[in-house]
C-alpha cells in the first residue's frame, strides 16, 4: 500500500512539474510540428515511397514520418527527464527521493512511469494537431498505439535514467545529447524506411536495424494501423529491460553514484 | 542506543575520508557533530542516510541495522540536507504531502501529521505559501517540519544553518534543541561552535577521526568551546 502511495505521489509530482514548465510542453510540441509541416513538406517531392507494411496504399511523406515524430517526442522527453535528474540531484531533491524507505528500483520505476505518462500526453497533443492538418490514422489506431507509446516511452526513459547515473555534471550532458539523440534519431526508420537506407549503404542499414529506436518507431507505426509487429515488440522489450537494469545498477548505493558528486 | 556507529571507514580512492569512526547517541539527546570544513561530516551523512554505502563499519538507527534492514532504518530517520530539497514551485503543504507519501502516509492522516509538524516549528500559518516565497530561515523550518512528518526517532541535520542570518540561526538551533524534549534523538552537524550548548553531547570530527566524544561542558573543562575546538584541530593538524 505504501508503495502505491509513493508511486502516485511521484507521478503526480512529475505532472505538477510539467504544468509549471509550460515552455517545455511548447518546445516538445513545436519540434515535431516543424519537422512535419516544414521538413516533410519540402521532402515530399524528393522522396518517393512505395507501398510497405503496415500501409496498404501509397502514402504521403507526412504520413510516413508521423510515427517517427511520435518517437522523437518520447526520445527528447526521455533525455529531458534524465537531464532533470542530473539537475535534480545537484539541487538535492533526488536525495530526498532516494532516502525514502522503499527499494530504489521502485522509486526509479515510479519516476520513469511519471515521465512516460507526461510524454504520452504530448504525443497525443501532437497527433491531434497533425489531425487538424489532415494527417490522420485509422480511428482505433489512436487507442491501439497507447501500449506501444508506453513501452517505447519506458525504454527511452530508462535509457535516459541509465545515462543520468553515469553523467557527473550538467555540462557533460549536452555532449551526450548530441551523441545519443541525434544518432539514435537519424540512424533509424523515423525519417526514411530501412530499404531506402540499404540502397545507399548496407552498413548504415545494419546499424539502423539494430538501433532500438528503429524498433520503437516501427512498434508505434504498426500500432497506429492496428497491427502488432512482434519482432519490434520483442526488441523494444529487451532493450527496456537492459536499460532498466543498467539504470538500477547505476543508482545502486554500493556503487556510490552520489558520493562522487557530493 | 538510538544511533550507533561502529568502526566506520570510507575512502574516496586514495583519500581516507572517515577512519574508524565510532560513537553512540542515547535516545532523546541533542548531539552536535562539530568539525571544520573537510572533516568528513558530509561523507558521514551520506553513509548515515544510505545515499552510498561502505563495507567498513556498521550503522544502527533506532535498533535497525542500515545494511541489513535499510528500509526500517530509513523509516526511523528524518533528514535535513545541507542543500535545500524543497520544490520551490510547490507550497509548503504540497512539499510536505509529497514527502509524507514517499513514506506511505496519505489522506487525512497525512494532513493531521503535517499540521502537527508545522505547529512544532511555528510554520502552520505559512502552509499555503510557495516555498519560493519563503526566506531562508522559513525554508529551513519547513524542511525540519517535513523531516518530522513520519515521526522519526532520529533526526539528522547536515549544517542546517548555512547561509542564514544570526537571528534565524539562533531560532532554528533553539527549535531543534526543544525537539529533544519529546524523546527525539538529534545529530546536528556544524562547524559553528556557538550552536553547541554546554549540556549537549558533542563529537569533534577532524580529518575523518573522532577527536572527542562526550558532554560539551566536560570536553571544554571550563574554557570556551571555540578555543578548545581551535586548539584541538590545530594540534591534530
Amino acid at each position: 500500500m505504501s508503495w502505491l502511495t509513493a508511486f502516485r505521489a511521484i507521478v503526480a509530482r512529475e505532472a505538477l512539474r510539467f504544468v509549471h514548465q509550460r515552455e517545455r510542453f511548447l518546445a516538445a510540441l513545436v519540434r515535431p510540428l516543424v519537422w512535419l509541416l516544414v521538413f516533410a513538406a519540402g521532402f515530399r517531392a524528393a522522396l518517393g515511397l512505395s507501398i510497405i507494411p503496415p500501409y496498404q496504399t501509397y502514402i504521403t511523406y507526412e504520413t510516413y514520418i508521423v510515427p517517427g515524430l511520435c518517437g522523437m517526442i518520447l526520445l527528447f522527453n526521455g533525455m529531458q527527464s534524465a537531464l532533470s535528474l542530473v539537475y535534480d540531484r545537484e539541487m538535492g531533491s533526488m536525495r530526498l527521493l532516494l532516502t525514502a524507505p522503499l527499494p530504489r528500483w521502485w522509486l526509479l520505476l515510479s519516476k520513469l512511469a511519471g515521465a512516460t505518462a507526461i510524454s504520452i500526453l504530448q504525443v497525443y497533443a501532437f497527433l491531434a494537431i497533425a489531425a487538424l492538418f489532415g494527417i490522420t490514422v485509422p480511428g482505433w489506431g489512436y487507442v491501439t498505439v497507447l501500449p506501444a507509446l508506453a513501452l517505447a516511452g519506458l525504454m527511452l526513459g530508462a535509457l535516459g535514467l541509465a545515462l543520468s547515473s553515469f553523467i557527473r555534471q550538467l555540462e557533460n550532458f549536452a555532449g551526450v545529447m548530441n551523441f545519443v539523440i541525434f544518432p539514435m534519431f537519424f540512424l533509424s526508420s523515423a525519417l526514411y524506411p530501412l530499404w531506402k537506407m540499404a540502397e545507399s549503404s548496407e552498413l548504415l542499414h545494419d546499424i539502423c536495424a539494430v538501433n532500438p529506436f528503429t524498433h520503437a518507431v516501427e512498434l508505434i507505426r504498426f500500432a497506429l494501423y492496428l497491427r502488432l509487429e512482434p519482432w519490434a515488440l520483442l526488441w523494444v522489450t529487451l532493450a527496456t529491460l537492459a536499460f532498466g537494469a543498467l539504470a538500477i545498477w547505476g543508482y545502486d548505493p554500493a556503487r556510490g553514484l552520489i558520493r562522487k558528486r557530493a | 542506543m538510538s544511533l550507533s556507529v561502529a568502526d566506520l571507514s570510507f575512502s574516496y580512492g586514495a583519500r581516507q575520508a572517515l577512519d574508524g569512526v565510532s560513537f553512540d547517541i542515547p535516545a532523546g539527546r541533542f548531539c552536535a557533530l562539530l568539525g571544520p570544513n573537510g572533516a568528513g561530516k558530509s561523507t558521514l551523512f551520506g553513509l548515515l542516510t544510505r545515499l552510498f554505502t561502505t563495507a567498513g563499519g556498521r550503522i544502527t538507527m533506532a535498533g535497525h541495522d542500515l545494511d541489513t534492514a535499510p528500509r526500517r532504518a530509513l523509516g526511523a530517520m528524518g533528514i535535513v540536507f545541507q542543500q535545500t530539497t524543497l520544490d520551490l514551485d510547490l507550497t509548503v503543504r504540497q512539499n510536505l504531502r509529497y514527502f509524507a507519501a514517499l513514506h506511505g502516509i496519505s489522506g487525512r492522516e497525512a494532513d493531521t501529521r503535517i499540521d502537527a509538524a508545522l505547529d512544532r516549528l511555528d510554520m502552520r500559518a505559512r502552509a499555503g505559501e510557495r516555498a519560493r516565497a519563503l526566506n531562508g530561515g522559513h525554508r529551513r523550518r519547513a524542511e525540519i517540519a517535513r523531516a518530522l512528518v513520519h515521526r522519526p526517532r532520529v533526526l539528522l541535520l547536515d549544517e542546517p544553518t548555512v547561509g542564514l542570518d544570526a537571528a534565524s540561526r539562533s531560532a532554528i538551533t533553539d527549535h531543534v534543541h526543544d525537539l529533544c524534549g519529546d524523546g527525539l534523538t538529534v545529530l546536528w552537524a556544524t562547524h559553528l561552535t556557538d550552536e553547541v550548548r554546554a549540556d549537549d553531547h558533542l563529537l569533534i570530527l577532524h580529518r575523518g577521526r573522532i577527536l572527542r566524544d562526550g558532554r560539551a561542558a566536560e570536553i571544554t573543562a571550563g574554557s570556551n568551546l571555540s578555543d578548545t575546538f581551535l586548539t584541538l584541530t590545530r594540534v591534530a593538524a
